[in-house]
């Protein structure tokens, strides 16, 4: 028991140190590091995806690999069920 | 789930409908305003799981199937996979935007910068949200039915 708890005190100090220094050497807000992909994406959504929402047609449009992607984990996800919990006979 | 009283009854009657109006607007203005399919669904499907918890899972169960709600999980899946293959037949690559600038449905172009928001326009986005609308939708509410049912089933018998 007492080693459990040392283990445990050992293992939450590290990762709240980890938590502390990824606080103190994150990007100030408002100033990304690498913009050129979201100036091209924000100028040139209009006229190539003809969307006035941006984020839409990252989603849909450029990216539209990952929505296929969370389409099947939502897919998945309900077969998984429907197997788990299906009716049996009484 | 057992159903709960007159109170929680009627305050599930007025809300239900905002619900559905609100998700619904979320789903079909997915290309000019915030959200989309996913998180238009996620509202439709938690005004459903608000239904489920007032009148309980035997009230809903007599009138839903789960194998309708899984079919339209699947056709909303079928479209949205049908509309990417169209692109390739279009305008040659996978998830193509091939109605955006046609004469054709949704193919208005909109002018560059801050504009009036068009329904009419987006290409194949509407379309995409759409689909993923309706899968969203019979997907979350399955999965919540199914698991409500399930746990219910014990106190049905005593």
């Amino acid at each position: 028991m007492e080693k459990r708890m040392v283990a445990a005190v050992l293992a939450f100090t590290i990762v709240a140190v980890f938590f502390f220094f990824s606080v103190f050497f994150m990007h100030p807000f408002g100033e990304p590091g690498q913009v050129s992909m979201d100036d091209r994406i924000i100028q040139n959504t209009q006229n190539e995806t003809g969307t006035n929402n941006g984020v839409t047609s990252v989603v849909f449009d450029y990216r539209g690999f990952d929505t296929l992607g969370e389409a099947t984990i939502l897919f998945s996800a309900v077969a998984g069920v429907i197997m788990i919990f299906r009716r049996v006979k009484e | 789930m057992t159903e709960m009283t007159k109170i929680v009854k009627t305050i599930a009657n007025i809300l239900f409908p905002f619900t559905m109006i609100f998700g619904l607007y979320v789903i079909a203005h997915g290309h000019l305003t915030p959200g989309g399919g996913f998180q238009g669904g996620a509202v439709v499907a938690s005004g459903c799981a608000l239904l489920l918890v007032a009148y309980g899972s035997r009230w809903v169960f007599t009138r839903i199937k789960e194998k309708r709600l899984a079919t339209f999980e699947s056709m909303g899946a079928i479209g949205f996979i049908t509309i990417a293959l169209l692109g390739i037949f279009f305008s040659m690559v996978f998830f193509g935007n091939f109605l955006a600038g046609s004469t054709l449905l949704f193919g208005t172009a909109p002018e560059t910068g801050s504009t009036v928001a068009d329904l009419n326009t987006g290409g194949v986005l509407p379309l995409m949200n759409f689909a993923v609308g309706v899968k969203v939708i019979a997907g979350l509410f399955v999965i919540v039915l199914i698991m409500a049912y399930a746990s219910s089933i014990k106190e049905w018998y005593q």
